[in-house]
């Protein structure tokens, strides 16, 4: 059933009429269980990565793992490999429960000069059942061949203090590459837990 | 046809009521080699007015024609003329270079503003024709700008890559302080001109 209002669909065929969604399209929710990585592959699976969006968000809800580790995310830039070449910047904020330690400051050893490795989005994670981590990352045009493509990332995490980590990256992939998939880890240990889903921004 | 709920119209004229927190896109402007890019309410299809009360641009692939020049914004209120608004502002932002030797976390103060009425920076300087593949992206979120009894809050967020090779993660906030409602924004770079993308968003309460 559709239903027409002023000659104008508003819904139709099981979905809103464009103009009438949110500007967030659901795409892909991968759950994590006892998962070494996570990985979104556009074309594959019903993941989008291509020219539909101009950008792609990541969401990432209570993902914990067993050990304490780094969460990292690296991009696909053709062949099978994760291993974009990422300029990038990276700072975060602590505060303890105890309310006696705070700082902010540049995280020299989370930032990327040109390298493949794998980036760092979130310092070490808490192992208690009970603390994950959470955030969002934003990809721009990655389907895009004339220029690098940016990506932003802010996660929240507890470490084993505990502490809260507010963790601020940015950077680009510095090719000129279509980036088509990304994959997400712990540095040393699965991911035991929580879910990553994806979007496009219409 | 109308839907109507408890006294409240849902759908009516062919479209569904503003509500709901969504974020609703209004325009979407793609340019080259421009001087100026603005969003006028009432004009091209662009709404700026208290149909949204958050109003967001989503700066995509901007590419400058001069290594010296920082994407930067102003804005107008109904019924002026000039994108010269009294603005007061913070900038901060890390950076590093690709050589590895460099790394910084800190305010700017040279690109925040104190009821200043220039374009407020919101990136840093580049990129440029001599770094083809190199832009900015981010975003900026203006705060109920059709209000007219508080100054009108803004916030942004940029990834910059700039042409000698450094990348900078810009952070901008500021307010413009003006109790007349905000219907314009301008857009443009510090120097020379601009091609890209900007995607307008209202967020309805």
């Amino acid at each position: 059933m559709g239903l027409i209002s002023a000659g104008t669909s508003i819904f139709d065929a099981g979905a809103l009429a464009a103009g009438n969604a949110g500007s967030l399209t659901f795409i892909k929710k991968l759950t994590a269980s006892s998962s070494a990585t996570l990985t979104f592959v556009g074309g594959a699976s019903s993941v989008i990565l291509d020219g539909t969006y101009k950008e792609y968000l990541f969401t990432f809800n209570n993902l914990h793992a067993a050990t304490r580790s780094n969460f990292s995310f690296q991009g696909r830039d053709g062949g099978t490999d994760y291993d974009g070449p990422i300029v990038s910047t990276h700072f975060g904020l602590k505060h303890n429960e105890g309310a006696n330690t705070y700082s902010i400051g540049y995280e020299g050893d989370r930032d990327q000069a040109n390298t493949a490795n794998f980036q760092i989005l979130s310092n070490t994670s808490h192992t208690d059942d009970s603390d994950g981590l959470c955030g969002y990352l934003r990809i721009f045009n990655p389907a895009g061949t004339t220029y690098i493509t940016h990506f932003m990332s802010e996660v929240n995490c507890v470490t084993n203090t505990p502490t809260v980590c507010s963790n601020f990256c940015a950077g680009y992939f510095n090719t000129a590459t279509a980036i088509n998939a990304f994959q997400f880890k712990f540095a040393s240990d699965e991911i035991d837990s929580g879910d990553i889903c994806l979007y496009g921004v219409t | 046809m109308a839907v109507i709920s408890n006294g409240t119209t849902i759908i009516d004229a062919g479209a569904i009521s503003v509500g709901g927190g969504k974020e609703t896109l209004i325009k979407t402007a793609t340019f080259t080699n421009a001087s100026t890019v603005a969003f006028i309410d009432g004009t091209d299809n662009v709404v700026m007015d208290d149909t949204y009360h958050t109003y967001i641009f989503k700066c995509i692939d901007i590419h400058g024609n001069d290594d010296n020049g920082r994407w930067a914004f102003q804005v107008n209120t109904a019924g002026a003329s000039g994108f010269n608004e009294s603005c007061t502002s913070n900038f901060f932002n890390a950076r590093r270079n690709h050589g590895d030797t460099y790394s910084i976390l800190g305010a700017v103060t040279g690109y925040d503003q104190a009821q200043g009425t220039g374009y407020q920076n919101i990136s840093d300087t580049g990129p440029a024709d001599g770094s083809a593949e190199r832009t900015h992206a981010g975003h900026l979120t203006i705060f109920n700008p059709s209000n007219t009894t508080f100054a009108t809050q803004f916030m942004a967020e940029f990834s910059d890559a700039m042409s000698d090779d450094y990348m900078i993660h810009s952070y901008v906030s500021g307010y413009f302080d003006v109790a007349a409602a905000i219907d314009e924004v301008s857009f443009k770079s510090s120097a020379g001109t601009t091609s890209g993308i900007i995607k307008m968003y209202g967020i309805g309460s």
